[in-house]
């Protein structure tokens, strides 16, 4: 994996400096909390509920045991002993004291990691695929290009001020686990009809409360000139985004309302002037520079399978639930890529403690795996894990309570955290994740129902994703009760699509059986083979929303 | 207003004639962008130094044409977190090649002037109580930068390539 150089080390040794400096003055107050918020956001400091709320960023999701050992000693140090996932596939810390913050960007520096643009109106950190480097059918690993990105992105004098954030995501297989058409930019990498690889570019994804799918601008954009080709757009975005109104400032609005051909004219002319400056051009050996830190393991030549995973299969029943379910194919033979869910009944989605933290570090550091992934889906990923391993791994895995076999099923539910935390949320949805998590607790239930993503958020601002869900929750306030909406049809992956709203929302007591009533209606109607998202796009609403509302006497509006 | 160039206080050259307020007979004025354009010929004719105001959303891709005329440009932030005139102050300086002097006015933050700086400011109107040494920090609290800009100034990747 990427390792930080003395420039590199240099930056966010400066930065945890000048961000100690903004605290001073704040403190003195000589910054106005109006002045300092812009200024703590751009280091991933949120005032909320009850205290501050620290993001850490895991540029592309990569993480090394070193730096998942310092994540969990600030965890116990800093944040009450556990940290969370996030959909951003960041860290998030929520009791740190606004004093100490520094101080935890210090002994974030010392293993390369910082907080540098995790919030605030400006580019967010940089994600990935998942499997990045390890999933059979990739064009390359993506992950390269997003460190570029990161780097260029960093400190961008330009673009610091924006009308409001902006999310890059970088995917290059034809399955898309990044999300890319939800994104400000998305990327894909794809192969001209020259042979060149380069990149597809889709602008004005989002979610919030007005939905878009992103609109198709680069149709190929050349390696050497990528980064030229987001500068033009975020110039063209700094430029005439709105800033008048909050609400529809993003990117997305933008997009759509020129539309993809005026949109694009408008970035080719600001393409055009920044290639005749010259100075933005990518080098090829720049690229192949980084490329080298991203190479992955030298693979052993070892047999498609091993005993010791197939006897382990035969005799423990748990085991062979978990390889169904958290096992994705490995581009080399003998190894497996395992996702580790931290989705375990009756814990919240996302979080882990730093007791788990510090266990899945000693995996690492005793199986010998270089790197560990977050996902967008708030799980974590050991990329390269040798089939004959596998056994122990799940092992050391089940006794951190790690070893949930619900990858992509039914209760690995994506949540944000919600009303418990959050000051902009509407509704509790932790609470609500983790009865769905109980209702659908039986694992063969849940691997004879496939592959159903449920994506919950407590307000309309979307970090659960909902419009991305197959089933997706929308937690709202009618007069100081919460409701829950549900969506059906949403999809974050290459066939993106934004759900449809089924109707008035249900009572917390409600949610969990109308959500069950859909379930079973896909049960009842699905074609040999087909998901939840398929038969929905088959048969339509109407089937679903007259089960769900069957016994609904209450509904809200 | 004290004015800050070149990371040294300075005499302001430019004095702003609001809206219906004559010119004096001589010295530099500073207009709005609508004066500027109803008065171009005359203003142009007297060869006294101007400064034109812009407002955040104004794009000074109307100057183009009459910029070896203009001796700055002011772009105004009305408030720190509006972005706009880091990429008005970065077109003028490599679109036009813009070489008169363009400065920050309005509400914006000490932690803005090394991003400021980068994108080609060089004249800053601070506050009363600015010390001219905080300027001198803000400049100096980042050592490296990662992306080319308008100051030159060497990328890390340029620094690697040993360019």
């Amino acid at each position: 994996m990427y390792r930080y150089d003395e420039f590199d080390a240099k930056m966010v040794r400066e930065r945890a400096q000048q961000f100690r400096y903004q605290v001073e003055r704040r403190i003195k107050g000589e910054l106005t909390e109006d002045e300092f918020k812009p200024l703590r956001l751009k280091n991933g400091l949120y005032l909320q509920l009850h205290s501050y709320m620290l993001r850490v960023a895991v540029p592309y999701g990569t993480l090394s045991a070193r730096q998942m050992r310092q994540l969990a000693r600030i965890a116990r140090d800093y944040s009450r002993g556990y940290g969370h996932f996030t959909t951003r596939t960041n860290m998030q810390y929520h009791w740190p004291k606004l004093s100490e913050v520094p101080d935890i960007l210090e002994l974030l520096a010392d293993v390369e990691m910082h907080c540098i643009q995790t919030s605030g109106n400006c580019v967010r950190n940089v994600t990935a695929d998942h499997f990045a480097g390890a999933v059979a059918g990739e064009l390359e690993d993506p992950r390269p290009i997003c460190e570029i990105i990161r780097q260029w992105s960093s400190f961008h004098p330009e673009f610091n001020y924006l009308p409001r954030k902006f999310k890059i995501a970088v995917s290059a297989t034809k399955e898309d686990r990044a999300a890319v058409k939800y994104h400000d930019i998305g990327m894909e990498v794809i192969t001209n009809e020259a042979g060149e690889t380069g990149y597809r570019v889709f602008v004005g994804g989002g979610m919030g409360r007005t939905p878009y799918v992103a609109l198709e601008i680069g149709k190929f954009v050349g390696k050497e000139d990528i980064l030229a080709y987001l500068e033009a757009i975020l110039r063209v975005y700094n430029e005439y985004g709105r800033r008048d109104n909050i609400h529809k400032a993003r990117v997305k609005i933008l997009a759509h309302q020129l539309g993809a051909d005026e949109f694009r004219r408008q970035v080719e002319v600001e393409f055009a002037e920044i290639k005749r400056h010259g100075t933005l051009h990518l080098p090829p050996e720049e690229l192949k520079r980084i490329e080298a830190y991203f190479a992955p393991p030298a693979f052993e030549d070892l047999p498609e399978t091993a005993p010791e995973f197939e006897a382990a299969v035969k005799a423990d029943a748990g085991f062979a639930a978990w390889t169904r379910s958290n096992l994705t194919p490995h581009k080399a033979k003998g190894y497996a890529i395992a996702t580790i869910s931290l989705k375990t009944i009756g814990q919240t989605p996302g979080d882990a403690s730093a007791e788990q933290m510090d266990g899945l570090a000693q995996i690492m550091e005793d199986f010998g795996f270089a790197e560990i992934r977050v996902s967008h889906e708030q799980n974590l990923v050991f990329p390269h894990v040798r089939k004959k391993d596998l056994p122990a791994v799940y092992a050391r895995l089940q006794a951190l309570d790690l070893g949930a076999a619900n990858a992509g099923l039914i209760t690995d539910i994506i949540c944000c955290p919600g009303l418990d935390y959050c000051d902009l949320a509407n509704a509790r949805s932790i609470p609500v994740a983790m009865k769905l998590q109980e209702r659908f607790a039986d694992l063969e239930r849940q691997h004879e129902l496939g592959e159903i993503k449920i994506k919950m958020s407590g307000c309309i601002n979307a970090c659960g994703h909902h419009h991305a869900g197959h089933i997706g929750i929308l937690g709202v306030d009618k007069k100081g009760v919460e409701f829950y909406q549900i969506q059906l049809g949403g999809s974050g992956a290459e066939d993106a699509s934004v759900g449809e709203i089924m109707g008035p929302g249900f009572g917390k007591d409600e949610i969990v059986d109308a959500v069950e009533r859909v379930v079973e209606t896909y049960v009842a109607l699905r074609a040999p083979g087909e998901r939840l998202l398929e038969t929905y796009r088959r048969v339509g609403m109407t089937p679903f929303k007259n089960a769900a509302y069957q016994e609904q006497m209450y509904a809200a509006y | 207003m004290p004015l800050i160039k070149n990371g040294a206080f300075v005499e302001d050259r430019f004095v702003f004639i609001p809206e219906g307020q004559a010119f004096p007979d001589d010295g530099g004025v500073m207009v709005s962008l609508a004066r500027f354009q109803s008065e171009r010929d005359s203003i142009i004719a007297h060869h006294r130094p101007v400064c034109v105001r812009l407002a955040a959303n104004e794009n000074p891709d109307v100057l183009k044409d009459d910029l070896p005329n203009i001796d700055a440009i002011a772009l105004e932030f009305p408030i720190f977190r509006d972005g706009r005139a880091f990429s008005w102050a970065r077109m003028l300086r490599e679109r036009f090649a813009y070489q008169g002097e363009i400065r920050a006015v309005g509400h914006f933050l000490y932690d803005q002037l090394a991003f400021l700086m980068r994108v080609g400011f060089d004249a800053f109107e601070v506050r009363q109580d600015f010390r001219i040494a905080e300027f001198s920090r803000a400049m100096a609290e980042m050592t490296y930068v990662y992306q080319p800009s308008v100051d030159r100034r060497k990328t890390v990747m340029q620094i690697r390539r040993g360019e």
